[in-house]
């Protein structure tokens, strides 16, 4: 792959650094007034998730990770591999394993959209849609006439997610959920 | 499509509060006002300032003109033509230097005492960030008292390969190709002045004599070289920077030419050599001290802002 110099650093860039694919957090110019200026990066770790900060002289190159984050509609597991489908047209399918699907199983429903991240042409993880409809499978009987504030309890949704929701909420009934915090937003 | 200033209506106040205010202090103490081209036919050699180039300022063409990165050259020709103390409030241009503290276009307070010492400076500097701040007690250490508090490490006595390790450790940066100075810069910007910040007001002096740069050169009490200069760093950000002037043309011409040799080894353009300079250094430069104020850092100061775009009008990204 082709090089990129520090000026050209940015958040989102994907680089290689000790040896995994990267994607950069933040980046911050250093310079004391008359010295030598730096770059200081925070990146996250695209195989391990990790985060860490790198700094690097002002002109310096790193090589560029063959990344690419492409839509992809989730099709079957065949219990070893997750199994989408690019949404281009292509019908193209690649399969992600348990590593590259990590926590993302819990939001996982068929014909679904998901951001899924090639390194090398291979998928090394999957993102799920911010807010996800799904349905609850096992919940407390609802509460008649509890629409307002109150409580809450435990519902199963049908990935197997377990989510807090209102009283009032009763199996069979479909909820948005927000994935980024695992919480509960609305009927859907 | 966003048109609108970084300021608000506050800190544009503020910004003319400080002008005045600046220029009120100077003018009490007898200090004269100057101004002096943005653009010159020489620029800064410092290995690591980088000018902008101008073509097609005068009728002539091919000759590059250079966006000034301090007014120290041509403040420094009113010196020596007999001016007394001078100060000067107005723009200059680093490029490629675009941070929350950083805009390639500031406003710098620069201001010379010809006769005077760097302690004598040092006191007027503080009087000012006293009147613009508030009052608030000034912390002074060598540079090197300062590495061994927040490193305990020599920045003089160290071995170069004690200085990368240190480099690598704090950073991850890759030491082999950093050369002593560029360890002591990483360490500094890395590891110091994040501790200083806690320290409020802190006045560090005596730098290695490899970054004198415009500064007289002596010994400190190791015997080990250093620059007759200072820097203010306030809450961690570095404020000030002073000097004890090179007066010696030879000397300040032998500096140029190595300037201009490691920017060959850099792979660096060269940079026109301020002739002029060296003859007013021939003529006579008295003895002078010299501090240069990032101005915009300091309204960033006073207004407690987190970004150097929430006190200029229109800061790089809405040029």
């Amino acid at each position: 792959m082709a090089n990129v110099a520090t000026n050209e650093f940015k958040g989102g860039l994907k680089v290689m650094l000790d040896s995994d694919p990267c994607s950069m957090i933040d980046v911050e110019h250093i310079k004391p007034g008359k010295g030598q200026a730096f770059t200081r990066v925070k990146y996250r770790n695209l195989m391990t998730g990790r985060v860490g900060e790198k700094t690097f002289k002002s002109g310096e190159n790193v090589e560029v990770a063959d990344v690419l984050e492409i839509d992809m509609e989730f099709l079957y597991s065949d219990g070893e591999f997750w199994h989408f489908m690019k949404t281009d047209g292509s019908f193209e399918q690649l399969g992600a394993d348990e590593k590259a699907l990590g926590d993302t199983h819990k939001w996982l429903k068929e014909q679904e959209v998901y951001t899924v991240t090639l390194y090398n042409g291979a998928p090394i993880s999957v993102t799920p849609p911010n807010f996800i409809e799904l349905e609850v499978t096992e919940t407390d009987p609802g509460l008649k006439g509890d629409t307002a504030q109150g409580g809450s309890k435990p519902a199963t949704l049908s990935t197997g997610a377990v989510v807090r929701v209102p009283l009032f909420i009763n199996e069979g009934e479909k909820l948005k959920i927000d994935t980024r915090t695992g919480e509960y937003v609305s009927r859907a | 499509m966003d048109w609108q200033p970084g300021t608000d209506l506050a800190r544009l106040e503020l910004r003319a509060r400080y002008l005045a205010a600046t220029r009120d202090f100077f003018a009490s103490r007898g200090v004269m006002e100057v101004t002096t081209p943005l653009v010159g036919r020489a620029g800064a050699t410092d290995p690591w300032l980088d000018s902008l180039q101008l073509e097609g300022v005068g009728p002539e063409t091919g000759i590059p003109f250079y966006l000034q990165t301090s007014p120290e050259f041509y403040m420094k020709r009113l010196l020596a033509a007999g001016s007394g103390p001078i100060y000067q409030l107005g723009p200059c241009f680093r490029k490629g230097e675009v941070s929350w503290r950083h805009n390639p276009e500031f406003w710098m307070l620069e201001w010379y005492r010809p006769g005077w010492t760097l302690d004598e400076l040092c006191q007027e500097t503080c009087a000012l960030v006293d009147q613009l701040l508030g009052p608030e007690p000034y912390h002074t250490l060598s540079y090197k008292q300062a590495f061994l508090d927040v490193l305990d490490l020599h920045p003089f006595a160290a071995s170069l390969d004690e200085l990368r390790q240190a480099s690598h450790a704090c950073s991850g940066i890759e030491a082999q190709s950093l050369d002593r100075d560029g360890c002591l810069d990483l360490l500094i910007s890395h590891q110091v002045e994040p501790a200083l910040k806690a320290r409020g007001r802190v006045l560090v002096r005596d730098f290695p004599a490899s970054q004198a740069a415009l500064a007289e050169v002596t010994q400190d009490d190791e015997g080990y070289p250093i620059a007759r200069r200072f820097e203010l760093y306030v809450e961690g950000i570095e404020l000030a920077n002073a000097y004890q002037e090179l007066t010696a043309h030879e000397e300040q011409a032998r500096r140029f030419t190595a300037d201009n040799e490691q920017r060959r080894q850099l792979g660096k353009p060269q940079v026109t050599e301020d002739r002029q300079l060296l003859a007013a250094l021939q003529a006579g430069l008295p003895p002078t001290s010299g501090i240069a104020l990032g101005f915009d850092r300091l309204l960033m100061l006073a207004a407690g802002a987190a970004s150097l775009d929430e006190v200029q009008p229109f800061s790089y990204q809405r040029c």
